[in-house]
């Protein structure tokens, strides 16, 4: 079944390699066999007939005029199996993942159970092997069943194959537990990921608090619950000299202190989602439970402060925080709604909005989607170095359509863009030795 | 106030797609609101009267829904849909069932089907009527929403104010207590401001919202707040939120947001005293001043009925037109 593939003229992008154009890709068993760039050996007519001979099943992919890329890397996915197969699967998820141009990702460990043992890490693996289309990387618990009360066996997952550690859903407010797991996850040289919310401040809220909060009567949390969250992590970062990485951040104030943090030369890392730079609290407005997510849509101004962090390099990733859920749980009051966007589809297509605005070049954007996670993660991915599996998304930045969540992989149809017309899309992903389109 | 019969059809014909709903003030235009204001004085000579039903109603089917526990606005629809000549269902949650799990859409959703024509519903969660209105045929009236509004309290609050003072432009009036859980509050600053009455919210910033875009004055000190107000409109103080460190005690709190005799004198002379009820007699408001001349409590719940009747005569009229 392995063959060859032969991707020509495409505009390659790497930043693990510093490529930046033109040239052709060859793919062989699953594997990067070579990259070439225009000029540097441009395959003449006859070497492409050579190929040709030589590989009874090459396949042959024009992309002239089409970004290549390596496969994205989604660092905060949401793949609900096991407990919530209703939500998502990692069969279902894993498609919708590739179909949005990703080839990694990353899952939360706050499942059913919660990914906070050995097995449960060993469960999701097998089942990604069997059934997954992409690859999947677990994130192990922080705390026993994300109680946050005494720590996971960090080390018996890592073995098993953890690549982070992540309370992700249930902040830990506890500092010194936050404080022992940044210490000892340095054992194992894993990040550790912080979901910034200080649950006393944010008090059961729904929504941001502001104008749009007031004028709903909707209960309310205010920015300052998720940075004094970042703030006291920051702080715990530089007492242990453990690897933090800072979730979904949304606020103006987060994005100040990551930026103070990182001059300081603290080992932080941080992420934020497309719908922090693509959308407001104005999204909230008629009770739409689609638009209501956790930390909650914000302003114009945080908008503006999270773009102005992706430029200048404060925020390292974007990530989908890909958070599926049934039609029917998102049916209902808004209060009782569940949190959470289904982003996996969406995410690179709302990205590359912001090379229209001038926020990012296509070389940033690619490498906050891809080389900037999979290091942060430990990863060998995000590259197209000759030899690395054959991670690669090929995408069309002209291509406009429409978004329709009824056409997702995703069984969560949840998403606040519903209806958008966006410029740009991934048109092919090759992942595991095979091509969806 | 008063319109011709004519120009209101007039209006009301205009907007027949806007108004199927009264889900709120602030969805509601200001035309909206005097017509219903206007029509509510006629179905108050309506209950002046020996025989106080009228058959508007008549083979139309209401049900209350209430999620939440209510005396008077339950009593007060119960009575104006029986003066309107409507059947009533009560859907009583606890012995629904709600209580087996049933979500609010499907509970709606079996409602309607039993061929509703309005459906009055109180729940605990803000926008619980919004998303019922987009999912029914019925026309849907808030009786209450979480901490969003009230708008039928509103209503029959500027009803019972146009009644002694002549109208509400220009009239000061203070709000007092916790106006940040108050969806009588919010209902009232969304009227009065459209029109052009000077809001005070009075309370310990804990509980007062700054409003942004309203066009009110915030005060935590309650003598400076009540200084020559015309209208004194206190709210109730929720003994559920007590312990959650919104203020101390209830003591402290009567101590400088609480309403007696010698702070009602910093108001107007004639100042109006107004509750929505239930009263916490001696936390927020003194038997003495409750059970004063300067009280319109009771009227407000007498004018309840007739601007509850008004509103359902008017959302009845619309589903006519369209």
């Amino acid at each position: 079944m392995d063959n060859t593939i032969l991707i020509k003229n495409g505009h390659i992008i790497d930043a693990s390699q510093g490529l930046d154009g033109v040239g052709d890709i060859l793919i062989k068993d699953g594997k990067i066999k070579s990259v070439k760039r225009e000029g540097s050996g441009v395959r003449s007519q006859e070497k492409e007939q050579k190929l040709k001979t030589q590989n009874a099943k090459l396949r042959i992919i024009d992309a002239t005029g089409l970004y290549v890329l390596p496969g994205l890397v989604d660092m905060h996915t949401h793949l609900r199996e096991p407990g919530f197969e209703g939500k998502e699967t990692i069969s279902s998820g894993t498609m919708a993942a590739v179909r949005g141009g990703f080839t990694s990702v990353c899952c939360m460990p706050n499942t059913d159970p919660v990914n906070d043992n050995e097995t449960v890490t060993e469960f999701i693996l097998r089942k990604t092997y069997a059934e997954g289309a992409c690859y999947v990387f677990p994130i192990g618990a922080i705390s026993k069943g994300q109680k946050g009360e005494e720590l996971a066996e960090m080390g018996m997952m890592y073995e098993a194959g953890c690549v982070a550690f992540s309370d992700d859903g249930h902040p830990v407010m506890n500092s010194l537990l936050m404080r022992r797991a940044l210490e000892y996850s340095k054992v194992f040289h894993v990040p550790i990921i912080s979901h910034c919310e200080d649950l006393n401040l944010s008090d059961g809220g729904v929504m941001n608090e502001g104008t749009v909060s007031t004028f709903l009567g909707l209960s309310r949390m205010p920015a300052a619950a998720e940075e004094v969250m970042v703030a006291r992590d920051i702080i715990l970062a530089e007492l242990t000299g453990g690897r933090l990485h800072i979730a979904h951040v949304s606020t103006e104030g987060s994005v100040r202190l990551i930026r103070q943090a990182k001059e300081r030369g603290i080992r932080v890392t941080a992420e934020t989602c497309p719908h922090y730079f693509s959308i407001t609290e104005e999204a909230v407005k008629e009770y739409n439970t689609n638009a209501k997510v956790n930390p909650p849509l914000r302003t114009e101004r945080d908008v503006e402060a999270i773009k102005e962090g992706l430029g200048d390099g404060t925020l390292d990733v974007i990530a989908t925080d890909h958070a599926p859920h049934h039609r029917d749980e998102k049916l209902r009051e808004f209060d009782k709604a569940p949190s959470g966007i289904s982003g996996l589809e969406t995410a690179l297509s709302l990205s590359l909005r912001l090379l229209h605005d001038g926020v990012l070049t296509m070389r940033q954007l690619v490498e906050k989607m891809t080389l900037n996670p999979a290091r942060i993660m430990g990863l060998r991915r995000g590259t197209l170095k000759a030899g690395s599996e054959a991670d690669v998304v090929i995408v069309d930045a002209k291509r406009e359509w429409k978004i329709d969540p009824e056409r997702f992989a995703s069984k969560g149809k949840n998403t606040p863009f519903h209806g958008w017309a966006l410029k740009g899309m991934p048109v092919m992903t090759i992942c595991k030795g095979k091509l969806y389109e | 106030m008063k319109r011709t019969a004519g120009k209101t059809a007039y209006i009301w014909y205009c907007r027949v797609k806007m108004l199927k709903d009264l889900v709120g003030i602030k969805e509601s235009s200001k035309e909206d609101i005097e017509l219903i204001l206007s029509t509510a004085s006629s179905f108050k000579d309506v209950l002046k009267r020996d025989i106080k039903k009228v058959p508007t109603l008549r083979g139309k089917t209401t049900v209350n829904l209430f999620f939440e526990p209510s005396t008077r606005t339950k009593t007060s629809f119960e009575l104006a849909e029986k003066r309107l000549s409507t059947d009533v269902l009560n859907f009583s949650v606890p012995t629904s069932s709600v209580v087996k799990g049933e979500s609010l859409y499907d509970t709606v959703k079996t409602i309607e089907a039993y061929g509703v024509d309005f459906i009055v519903i109180r729940h605990s969660s803000s926008g619980a009527p919004h998303f019922i209105a987009r999912n029914v045929n019925a026309s849907v009236i808030n009786a209450g929403d979480g901490i969003n509004e009230h708008p039928t309290q509103a209503l029959l609050d500027a009803f019972t104010i146009i009644e002694k003072k002549g109208s509400l432009q220009g009239l000061t009036i203070a709000i007092v207590g916790d106006v940040f859980h108050s969806r009588v509050a919010k209902s009232n600053v969304y009227l009065l401001s459209r029109f052009d009455a000077r809001i005070r919210l009075i309370g310990p910033p804990t509980l007062v919202p700054e409003m942004k875009g309203y066009n009110v004055e915030v005060l935590s000190d309650m003598d400076e707040g009540l200084k020559d107000a015309d209208v004194v409109m206190m709210l109730r103080i929720q003994m559920e939120r007590q312990g959650r460190g919104f203020f101390p005690t209830t003591q402290e709190y009567f101590r400088y947001w609480g309403l007696d005799m010698k702070r009602l004198k910093r108001a107007k002379k004639d100042a109006l005293v107004m509750h929505p009820g239930p009263m916490n007699r001696g936390i927020e408001i003194s038997s003495e001043v409750a059970d004063s001349s300067q009280s319109a409590i009771l009227d407000q719940v007498t004018n309840g009925i007739a601007v509850r009747m008004a509103v359902m005569y008017l959302l009845s009229r619309e589903g006519e037109n369209g």
